[in-house]
């Protein structure tokens, strides 16, 4: 053979040719495959949104019951003032880059928060992001229209153990945020923390840590605390009784109508 | 260099696609050279995701693409290959196989790809992979290359799928997500045995399984 395939030259040639078929061909494959994987990570993203008020979405179903459910959408500034007329979409906002950004400044900072009505109930959806042991946690807790009980939550995260820190993301650890507050009887902010040993059963601002994941429990403690303060303001107005005698629009009375009758039925369900 | 000269043993052009020498590349990994058992290859892997079966099953068919293709590829270039820069290539063509397969798995099962995270990313380093294309691919022809691929990418997910039946068995009640261990039985005071879901554990069973199958394979007793 008169090529001689150990010469510099040959040697220089191949490895040029190879690296630009490789390159051309990794190039092609992830542009070809990259819409199916945007429409994922936003699928996963409504999915996400949604578990944090207990809905169970398929990634097929995601997107018409976001659209769905999902009824308004602020931003908010770093003082939990919302934004009017915000040049970003709340959903488009990525918090996690947001967070790791460090040079952003506070006051650039945008956060999202989502409106969620579910059987007739509107619960406020917090989205969140904090660091455990591995790489960042993500996720979303779903306020009651009262301001301060959780309605739900749900976390994420990028690598953490499996079977360990990994455990944030299931159930058992989720379910027990129902119902906790996140003020306490004075109205002072009092985030929920993940309590190493076990929350006591009457703890309203404790859930259970989890057993070998202890960095991982403490990061999402953090990451509650830091994120909610955030919106403090904001749900400290959902808190404010609503002033009834100011809604003297006539638009507005057929609403009203029924927001005072629903509070009357609760009532009498009380009193019972 | 011995690497890049021809077969040694070369097959005839009229040899059939599944002749007894192809179809023993394709049995012996599962037990004879089974690569995790008795070459001991891609051990790490093994212990990291074999805690649910659904896990190792995807991962060994990811496995299994790479080797069979990396081998596939690495058999056809083997003439072509320059001796001195051999496992940089090798490394190249197997790192473009895995981020295909790293890229659709994205696409396409999205929670699993999730689940196996840096795995993927990690056949690149599974000693399997660049262990056949030394051992086998650059002395031997496109084909039987591209079975023992598949043969050592199978064995390699045969016992991932023992190893990850056992431990989702024993460490969460399922297998393939689906509960089998019912409550009631945990409503008597069963619980899940949190060790089977670490790592060492893995290597426990990996352990015994070595154990049995050199107790019982006559060939691999050693003197």
């Amino acid at each position: 053979m008169a090529l001689d395939v150990n010469s510099n030259s040959y040697t220089f040639g191949f490895s040029t040719l190879m690296v630009i078929i490789v390159a051309v061909l990794l190039a092609y494959a992830s542009e070809g495959l990259k819409p199916m994987q945007n429409a994922n990570v936003t699928r996963e993203k409504m999915q996400n949104i949604l578990s944090s008020v207990g809905v169970k979405a398929t990634a097929e179903e995601a997107e018409t019951m976001y659209k769905e459910m999902i009824v308004e959408s602020y931003v908010l500034d770093h003082d939990g003032k919302v934004v009017e007329g915000s040049d970003v979409q709340a959903f488009d906002i990525d918090v996690l880059a947001q967070y790791k950004d460090k040079a952003k400044a506070d006051a650039d900072k945008r956060y999202p928060l989502f409106v969620c009505e579910k059987d007739g109930k509107l619960s406020y959806i917090i989205p969140m992001v904090g660091t455990g042991l591995w790489g960042p946690i993500w996720g979303y807790m779903a306020m009651a229209s009262d301001g301060k009980t959780v309605e739900g939550a749900s976390f994420d995260h990028k690598g953490e153990t499996p079977g360990l820190g990994a455990e944030i993301k299931t159930d058992w650890f989720q379910a027990p945020f129902v119902g906790k507050t996140i003020f306490d009887d004075n109205g002072e902010f009092a985030p929920i923390k993940a309590v190493k040993g076990g929350a006591a059963d009457d703890d309203p601002h404790g859930v259970d840590a989890i057993s070998g994941g202890t960095i991982t429990s403490n990061g999402l403690s953090a990451m509650i605390e830091n994120t909610l303060k955030i919106y403090v303001g904001y749900l400290k107005d959902l808190q404010k009784p609503v002033e009834v005698p100011v809604v003297t629009d006539s638009l507005a009375t057929d609403s009203l109508a029924t927001d005072t009758l629903q509070v009357v039925t609760t009532q009498t369900a009380t009193v019972k | 260099m011995s690497a890049v000269a021809e077969a040694p043993v070369a097959a005839k052009e009229s040899e059939p696609l599944f002749s007894k020498k192809n179809r023993k590349l394709l049995s012996d990994p599962f037990n004879d050279s089974n690569p995790i058992t008795v070459q001991v290859l891609g051990i790490c892997s093994a212990l990291a995701i074999t805690v649910q079966v659904k896990q190792a099953v995807v991962m060994a068919l990811s496995v299994t693409v790479v080797t069979a293709f990396s081998n596939l590829i690495m058999s056809m270039i083997r003439n072509f290959v320059p001796n001195r820069i051999r496992i940089i290539v090798q490394l190249v063509v197997v790192a473009a196989l895995v981020i295909l397969v790293d890229q659709t798995l994205k696409a396409f099962v999205y929670d699993v790809s999730k689940q196996l995270s840096v795995f993927v990313g990690l056949i690149i380093t599974n000693c399997i992979v660049m262990g056949r294309i030394e051992a086998f691919a650059l002395a031997n022809r496109p084909w039987p290359s591209f079975i023992d691929g598949i043969g050592n990418g199978l064995g390699y997910g045969f016992i991932l799928f023992i190893v990850a039946v056992f431990r989702e068995f024993f460490g969460s009640g399922k297998f393939w997500g689906i509960q089998l261990i019912p409550q009631a039985v945990y409503d008597m005071g069963y619980v899940n045995n949190g060790l089977v879901i670490l790592p060492p554990m893995a290597l426990i069973v990996v352990g015994t399984i070595i154990w049995v199958q050199r107790s019982r394979n006559t060939k691999l007793i050693e003197n």
